[in-house]
């Protein structure tokens, strides 16, 4: 099992895929070896994106050009060989290159994996060969932009699938002024993250915002109509490569989606429908060069191919422990993990999982939703808190176990979710106060000093170290202003923040005397 | 002991009568005005210095017990051999022995086997003449001194970014009509408290105050909004709300286009640093970054100033650098009123930065591996300029050698007490011990004195005159204001002493009217120059602002309303990353931050302000502030004592149980000596560029203390 680290002979490290894991996995690697030869291939012919905002694209909260991660300039700079718009077509193992199709063959010591994943396609009638125009799914920066095209030209819009990535889709074209059905599969949006209780909130959240929601619906076709000759129909396009779409009756390139056809029979009309059915690790290469391939990738916590120690696979491609990550967050781990073995920088790192949390990224939808969250009261060994106010679209849950937090959501008011994220991810002990969980502020509040009730012993003067009993102890000597107690005792003199509480118990001490005794 | 006998036999029964001088206080970089005088010695506030306009913290007040601390040196102390007790001597033979040994050491061992520290809280002509001694003197590249302990990652960030370092854009009073100030890392109620008088002027105005700090502090209490980080993310915040100024459309894009450059590289590396990823880093709340980000941005005269806890890290330099890098993106910087800024600790720490005691400067804030500079600064001082030594070693680096194979063998030290500031503070007394010759020159005792071969008692600040330079960059006169008890030198003459015995080149004058002239001479065309300046325009005028190139110059408050001081006149925007964030993290063995910091009534290592009953009895001992949750969890109860190891050591302090600390973190602050002494416990993971350790966060883990061993 100690396979050397480092890259093997002159050849230096091929990385395939630039997107999230393989572009962070390059700029890691540089940072800490600037001389090991590297190249990169990116299907994609930009320059690598955030994938995470193409929501905040679709919703306009951002432009296409804002989102790149990497400088153009940076590769030359970094002597990094960026092959852009480049496929990967073939991995040979055995001579150690890789075949690319622009007739290229490029040798490696060391091979990154990093192709990601593809939008899955549901074998429905209408979904064909390719989609038929105006039917669309949301992956790329490309997909955004074809979307967003779309959306211009028509005023309603079904989005198939009612997990994260439909409902960004979703809330985002409602934004854009569209009329917007979400239709899932599940009883409830979201159910692989939110329990049915949550789910019926966001589903009510959303319904204010111009999203329609039809659960329990299957989705049996899309219905297209032909496109007259000579239009354009620059919206169809194949989905990517190494995909489970199998061709239907009728629909494909050619023809445009008027709407999609659910079970029951009913029909519900959409010039635009985007397929947000999940996504499938893109590991055909992989399988292709005999790698052993689960639903990802198979690789150890060095992050080598459990069958050729000299592949590495990270991101959405990769399988760990039976578990294929789907998030940046791991991904980026990864990336950084795998560049401490390679540059030699971090001999012991070790990718050894990591904990996911959702964060929905959707205008006026605030959503954090994290590890087991449908317990109820029924095991007595977990610990439930939770609150719901449905009118205004807040629902909160925690689930602790061994006082540890083992599972949470915030809908509606995410106050708290930087301090549920990251006891969740240290499984750190919670505080005792579980108030403090659910509502920001609650732990600690500043309590108001009141001068009149507070103790002789309290200080009142931080600056200068005066007592309310000192100040008492000066009026009683005679001192009846604020003035004059600054004078004797510097109170106030400092910051001067305690001008006021100086004032006050000068005031309440001459209220005292002018009362009549009794 | 024998000596702390022989000290109160000889030292001054109190100070003779005088008429009010009015000066200004011996502390922090405020320098609030005050007048000394009377008999016996009293000080009072001054109403017309900006900084503090009458007011005074309690350390103020009770400086002018300073004078009379019963353990005043008055004689040097030498040891007549090695291991022998601290001895009374004459100055002659305290200097020949310096002087012999220099001589020696040298002849063996070559010139740098000779180190010198200083301090922030130097004049500037100490300061000056101390950086001179060391290059032309004793000809050694081997000096620093601890203000690369205080704010040397702001000034790595500014010179990078403005090619000036000058801590505040503007005048402090510029703070008080700022529409919103955002303070990373600073509580200026406890460590400055004069300047929240300017903070609560703006908030009746109706500014915000936004503090970014770990703990609720006595500032965060009176912040319109705390951001209350995890220690070590202070950059992925920056970053996080820089991203969000672009999402919310509060870029200034006119002054991003004519006043700065390489913007678009920063906005492309802050799209990593979408909220939700940095709130997880952070565990600040979106909606609070959000309004961070809005109340900056919408105003128009918003300040981002920065203090020790965003600076003292290894990462420091960069950290700062995303603040300006957010600072610029508002369009913040370059216009009256506004801009970034960070708050100097030291009370010359401003000054103390600019004339040469840093390892790799000469005077004016040159470069001392610029030719032109070695030209210009070695005929101000009549000596070929191949004589001045290149740079040397950063102040931990320095200390961290002494002793060595290849370091300094004798250090002389000025205005500095680093076994109880320096980071992993016994690995620093252990070097210390290992030298053959600690030269001392302080007017008490301090921790690192005791550990000297030869101690020189030197004047202290109501004593002395010269000049100091405040955060605002405004140069103050320190007017002589009580004579100096008998038998006391000051640091000049003692230097003018030292370099007549080593027959060094150049003239040594002792009189801080002439040192200032020359350095005038010495700063003239540098970044910072002081050749304008003059004692009694710095009277006539309450203080002038460098750069002032001549005497008919007006100084200059705010220095770039007009243009950067780059080559090209743009302030540079830089990319920075938080990467793995504090270079030691929280684990099972060490599973608390720690963080370290300063309370009210003391000052940096405490040799001044625990020798003062009133401060004392205010703050009497060093304490682990944490949460009531943590405490539980360890058995822990309020006043108990505690032990917090680190990887580096062990203290043992009082529990002070608070809820305003964050549940993973204890602060322990570093005035104390003794086994409560919290820097045996901080990293020495140093800043890439500014050489600044990480005093701001380790690993740590914190148990009941049990003095019988039990717990062993």
């Amino acid at each position: 099992m100690t396979q050397p680290s480092g890259s093997q002979g002159n050849e230096g490290i091929v990385v395939v895929g630039n997107g999230m894991a393989g572009s962070r996995f390059v700029t890691e690697m540089r940072e800490r070896d600037p001389r090991v030869p590297l190249t990169v291939f990116g299907a994609e012919p930009q320059q690598p994106y955030n994938r995470v905002l193409l929501s905040n694209v679709l919703a306009g909260a951002a432009r296409p050009d804002q989102i790149g991660l990497v400088d153009p300039a940076w590769y030359a700079a970094h002597d990094v060989d960026a092959r852009l718009g480049v496929e990967v077509t073939r991995i040979d193992r055995r001579a150690r290159l890789v075949y690319s199709g622009d007739g290229g063959v490029t040798p490696y010591g060391t091979l990154v994996i990093a192709t990601g994943s593809t939008a899955f396609v549901p074998p429905i009638p209408g979904t064909g060969d390719g989609l038929p125009a105006g039917a669309l799914v949301f992956r790329t920066l490309d997909d955004c932009r074809r979307i967003l095209e779309a959306a211009g030209t028509t005023g309603r819009a079904v989005v198939v699938g009612g997990g994260l990535l439909g409902i960004e889709a979703a809330r985002g074209l409602a934004g854009r002024g569209l009329a917007v059905t979400v239709v899932h599969l599940a009883g409830h949006l979201m159910e692989r993250q939110l329990d049915p209780g949550a789910g019926r909130v966001l589903a009510r959240t959303l319904a204010r915002l111009g999203v329609h929601t039809r659960l329990e619906a299957q989705v049996s076709a899309l219905r297209t109509e032909p496109v007259p000759q000579g239009d354009d129909v620059g919206g169809a396009r194949t989905p990517s490569q190494g995909q489970a779409a199998r061709s239907g009756a009728d629909g494909g390139p050619g023809a445009r989606v008027t709407g999609v056809e659910l079970a029951t029979g009913e029909f519900l009309p959409g010039d635009l429908v985007i397929l947000a059915c999940g996504v499938r690790p893109d590991v055909a290469l992989a399988r292709e060069a005999g790698l052993a391939v689960d639903r990802g990738i198979v690789v150890d916590e060095m992050l080598r191919s459990v069958t050729d120690p000299s592949v590495r696979a990270i991101g959405e491609c990769s399988q760990y422990g039976g578990t294929v990550y789907g998030l940046v967050a791991p991904a980026w781990e990864q990336a950084a993990v795998l560049a401490d073995l390679l540059a030699g920088t971090d001999e012991a790192a070790r990718f050894t999982g990591a904990r996911q949390i959702t964060r929905l990224k959707a205008a006026s939808v605030e959503l954090a939703a994290m590890g087991e969250t449908q317990h109820g009261d029924e095991d007595p060994e977990v610990e439930v808190v939770q609150f719901a106010d449905p009118a205004r679209g807040t629902y909160k849950k925690v689930v602790i176990k061994d006082d540890r937090l083992i599972g949470a959501i915030l809908l509606g008011e995410t106050g708290t979710a930087g301090m549920l994220t990251q006891l969740y991810d240290r499984a750190a002990p919670l505080p005792s106060d579980r108030l403090s969980l659910l509502f920001p502020g609650v732990n600690g509040a500043a309590v108001s000093d009141s001068p009149v009730r507070m103790p002789d012993a309290a200080t009142v003067c931080h600056c200068n170290n005066v007592s309310k009993g000192q100040i008492r102890a000066c009026w009683e000597q005679g001192a009846r202003t604020a003035e004059e107690v600054a004078a004797r005792t510097r109170a106030s003199t400092g910051c001067g923040s305690c001008r006021d509480a100086v004032e006050g118990i000068v005031c309440w001490l001459d209220e005292q005397e002018a009362a009549p005794a009794g | 002991m024998a000596v702390s006998e022989h000290l109160r036999a000889d030292g001054p029964a109190g100070a003779p009568a005088t008429a009010d001088t009015p000066t200004h206080c011996p502390y922090c970089a405020l320098q609030c005005g005050m007048t000394v005088g009377g008999g016996p010695v009293r000080v009072a506030p001054r109403e017309d210095v900006p900084a503090n306009r009458g007011g005074l913290c309690q350390k103020g007040w009770t400086a002018a017990e300073l004078l009379t601390v019963p353990d005043r040196l008055t004689t040097p102390l030498m040891r007549a051999h090695l291991g022998a007790p601290l001895e009374p001597c004459g100055w002659d033979e305290a200097l020949d022995r310096i002087a012999a040994e220099i001589g020696r050491l040298q002849a063996r061992h070559g010139r740098d086997v000779i180190g010198v520290f200083g301090g922030g809280g130097l004049t500037n002509e100490k300061a000056y003449q101390l950086g001179k001694f060391a290059r032309i003197a004793l000809r050694t590249s081997q000096i620093d001194y601890n203000g690369r302990f205080c704010m040397s990652s702001a000034a790595a960030a500014l010179n990078r970014a403005f090619g000036l370092d000058r801590g505040l854009p503007g005048p402090i009073t510029d703070v008080a009509r700022a529409d919103a100030v955002m303070l990373v890392g600073g509580n200026v109620a406890e460590t400055m408290p004069p300047f929240m008088r300017h903070v609560t002027e703006m908030r009746e105005r109706g500014g915000a105050l936004i503090v970014v700090d770990p703990r609720r502090t006595a500032t965060a209490r009176q912040a319109d909004l705390h951001l209350q980080t995890t220690p070590g993310t202070d950059l992925a915040l920056a970053n996080g709300m820089l991203y969000l100024a672009v999402e919310e459309g509060l870029l200034d894009e006119t002054f991003i286009a004519e006043r700065t450059g390489g913007f678009e590289a920063v906005r492309r590396s802050v799209n990593t640093y979408w909220p939700d990823r940095v709130e997880r880093i952070t565990g600040v709340p979106v909606p609070q970054l959000r309004e961070a980000v809005r109340l900056l941005g919408r105003g128009v005269r918003s300040l981002i100033l920065t203090a020790r806890g965003a600076e003292q890290h290894a990462r420091g330099t960069d950290t700062v650098t995303a603040f300006i890098n957010l600072a610029l993106a508002l369009g913040l910087p370059g216009r009256e009123g506004g801009g970034y800024g960070c708050l100097t600790g030291q009370g010359n720490g401003q000054g103390g930065r600019e004339h040469g005691q840093k390892a790799d400067q000469l005077p004016g804030y040159r470069r001392i591996d610029d030719p032109a500079a070695r030209a210009h600064v070695a005929a101000v001082w009549g000596v070929d300029p191949q004589i001045i030594p290149g740079p040397g070693r950063s102040a931990y680096e320095l200390l961290d050698a002494l002793g060595t194979d290849d370091g300094p063998r004798a250090l002389l030290l000025f205005g500095s007490n680093p076994v109880v500031s320096a980071p992993r503070a016994d690995r620093i007394e252990e070097r210390l011990n290992a030298l053959d010759l600690l030269v001392v020159s302080d007017f008490v005792l301090s921790e690192t004195a005791r550990r000297a071969d030869v101690v020189l008692p030197t004047m202290q600040w109501a004593e002395e005159s010269g000049t100091l330079t405040n955060l605002e960059g405004r140069v103050l006169r320190r007017r002589r204001a009580v004579p100096a008890p008998a038998g006391v030198r000051s640091d000049l003459e003692i230097l003018a002493a030292l370099a007549g015995r080593l027959g060094a080149p150049g003239t040594w004058s002792t009189e801080p009217a002439e040192v200032f002239d020359e350095l005038r001479a010495a700063s003239a065309g540098g970044p910072a120059d002081y050749s304008g300046i003059t004692y009694q325009r710095i009277e006539k005028e309450g203080g002038v602002f460098w750069p002032c190139p001549a005497e008919d110059h007006p100084g200059t408050p705010r220095p770039f309303l007009d243009r950067f001081h780059t080559p090209d006149g743009r302030a540079r925007f830089i990319p920075v990353e938080h990467g793995r964030g504090a270079a030691e993290g929280i684990d099972e063995d060490y599973p608390v931050y720690l963080t370290t910091g300063r309370v009210l009534a003391h000052y940096q290592s405490g040799a001044q302000t625990r020798r003062i009953g009133p401060l004392v009895e205010a703050s009497p001992e060093p304490f682990a502030e944490m949460h009531p949750d943590l405490a539980d969890r360890l058995g822990v109860t309020d006043g108990m004592d505690v032990r917090v190891t680190s990887r580096r050591g062990t203290v043992v302090v009082r529990a002070r149980l608070v809820e305003s600390i964050r549940h993973d973190t204890v602060f322990i602050p570093f005035h104390w000596a003794g086994e409560g002494r919290a820097n045996l416990l901080t990293n020495p993971a140093l800043d890439p560029t500014s050489r600044m350790p990480e005093f701001k966060v380790c690993a740590v883990r914190v148990e009941p203390h049990e003095p019988n061993g039990a717990d062993q």
